[in-house]
């Protein structure tokens, strides 16, 4: 676990993240500008710095109702306003990108941040950026696995000779800057359905598992598969950690937990899929076999708790700014979690 | 209460000629709904390519986002080789999978022949199921024997329609009301 940095006496690491989704407030029908909800993405992570949590995290959409298209821009700006907490992508769309550069902001991002950053590399669940950036999505999942491949040979080697389809040849190329130590931990971002977490398994990467909600028990499949897939090919899997992520929202009192964030996931899943979040399957979200974090701080702790029983993970990722959350609310959230809920989970799952 | 009319193919007559029987009752009996009729035929519809429905420009956003705006849709299909046509399957593989959901959907079904009677049981029903919708169980099988010219000749084709109107409408009413009261249990 050390090469990823992951210290396994602290327990699971609590980070946060946001896919930068910029949507107007569902009580007041406010959208704020773009500038503001960038800025209000770093001051969200100075606050989660102070508040010690793990990690920040920012991702990319290359399309409307989303601001944080340059996310290793803003995660710059993170690193030079926070001291200690790791700085991450959520997800970078490597697919769409060109990995030297991606490498390039990411070891800069390390060194402005004194060894802070991560790579967490994604398909891209929407595909705005595909059109926009000049790729053809009938190479969705070649242009992902040539470029995974080139992104951690980067990492591994010095000189770096590779061909391959999608980017000219590299002819013993070195990388610079490179990072702090010489290496980044670079993750595998996962959807929910065991495929691709096998892969991850097979490349022997880090995953980062969405597990948007349903029975947490469903996602055991992939995490398992992930862990088998590592074995099979010669890699140790209690060497390779695993994140989760989800949407998620606290208040000190259960309703009003689910009072003030149900207007939030309904508009944000009705701007961005189309159709709305059902009342029936939200009631049945605060249960604590279910994935998606929602509730008062100790039905979050009860939650985390019966996942790490699952699937025995080493992170875990809360989105709190989806749907136009507004800054308050968010800041709040941070507190509880620093508070309430963090010296909870890590009491319970720091091993000696 | 928003009434959208599917006809669903974009060659011959007998699917359109039933639509405007049924969306012709549906305004007599129904005159305060809002009321539109989708021809395929009309429209230059692409194939859907994986994009969300709104990323679409021209007709197909605007079929589309028709659909998705209504309380209660009546799907007009021909037969098609023991099938729905393409124009309508295309419909469906552009909408997100929970389309439907809080959606009535009712079912005007033409052939050639009675043979395929259970076409729309056997292909149509399962796609508007996996999309939750609340289907109206009962639908009207209209064949070819059933039309002169572009009008309907049989009573108990007439008869069907008006059913499947007032059933469409009392179940948008029913569902609407089931739907409240369950949302009233809930504190949020």
């Amino acid at each position: 676990m050390e090469q990823f940095r992951i210290a396994k006496n602290k327990g699971v690491e609590f980070g946060l993240y946001s896919i930068g989704d910029h949507l107007f407030n569902p009580h007041t029908g406010i959208k704020i500008s773009a500038q503001q909800r960038i800025q209000e993405l770093v001051d969200a992570s100075k606050l989660a710095d102070e508040a010690g949590l793990d990690v920040f995290a920012v991702g990319e959409s290359h399309q409307t109702y989303f601001t944080t298209q340059a996310h290793t821009v803003i995660l710059g700006a993170i690193a030079q306003a926070t001291n200690q907490i790791k700085i991450a992508s959520s997800a970078t769309v490597l697919s769409t990108s060109d990995p030297v550069r991606v490498y390039e902001d990411f070891a800069t991002i390390d060194l402005l941040s004194n060894g802070r950053a991560e790579i967490v590399a994604g398909r891209g669940s929407r595909i705005g950026a595909y059109s926009l950036l000049g790729y053809d999505v009938r190479d969705y999942e070649e242009l992902f696995e040539e470029k995974m491949d080139l992104l951690l040979k980067l990492n591994k080697e010095e000189a770096v000779s590779w061909e391959g389809q999608f980017r000219a040849a590299l002819k013993n190329a070195s990388i610079y800057p490179q990072p702090l130590n010489g290496h980044l931990p670079i993750w595998r971002a996962v959807g929910g359905p065991p495929a691709s977490a096998i892969k991850a398994g097979h490349a022997g990467v880090p995953m980062m598992l969405t597990t948007l909600g349903g029975p947490a028990i469903n996602f055991k499949v992939s995490v398992d598969a992930y862990r088998e897939a590592a074995e099979q090919n010669g890699f140790d899997s209690s060497n390779l950690p695993i994140a989760t992520t989800s949407l998620f929202y606290t208040a000190e009192d259960s309703k009003d937990a689910l009072r003030e964030y149900y207007p939030h996931i309904n508009s944000g899943m009705q701007a961005l899929r189309g159709g709305g979040y059902p009342k029936q399957q939200f009631a049945q979200s605060v249960d604590y076999r279910d994935a998606l974090m929602v509730g008062s701080p100790q039905q979050i702790v009860e939650k985390m708790l019966y996942q790490y029983e699952l699937y025995g993970h080493q992170r875990f990722m809360a989105q709190i700014d989806f749907g136009g959350v507004p800054f308050d609310k968010i800041a709040k959230n941070i507190e509880l979690i620093a508070t309430k809920i963090m010296p909870e989970i890590k009491k319970h799952t720091a091993q000696d | 209460m928003k009434l959208v009319g599917i006809a669903g193919s974009n060659v011959g007559s007998k699917t359109r000629t039933a639509m405007d029987y049924t969306l012709k009752i549906a305004r007599e009996k129904y005159p305060q709904a809002d009321i539109t009729l989708l021809d395929l035929a009309e429209y230059d519809m692409a194939f859907s390519d994986g994009r969300n429905y709104w990323e679409y420009d021209g007709d197909t956003k605007y079929v589309t986002e028709t659909i998705m705006d209504a309380d209660a849709l009546i799907i007009g299909t021909p037969t098609f080789q023991a099938s729905i046509p393409a124009t309508l399957k295309n419909i469906f593989d552009l909408l997100p999978v929970n389309a439907f959901r809080d959606k009535v959907v009712s079912m005007v079904v033409t052939a050639g022949t009675a043979k395929h009677y259970l076409m729309a049981e056997q292909q149509l029903k399962p796609i508007l199921a996996y999309m939750k919708a609340h289907i109206v169980p009962t639908y009207v099988f209209i064949e070819e024997k059933d039309y002169l010219r572009r009008e309907i000749v049989n009573d108990d084709v007439l008869f069907r329609m008006e059913r499947l109107v007032e059933d469409t409408v009392l179940l948008v009413d029913a569902y609407s009301q089931i739907r409240e009261k369950k949302d009233a249990e809930y504190d949020f």
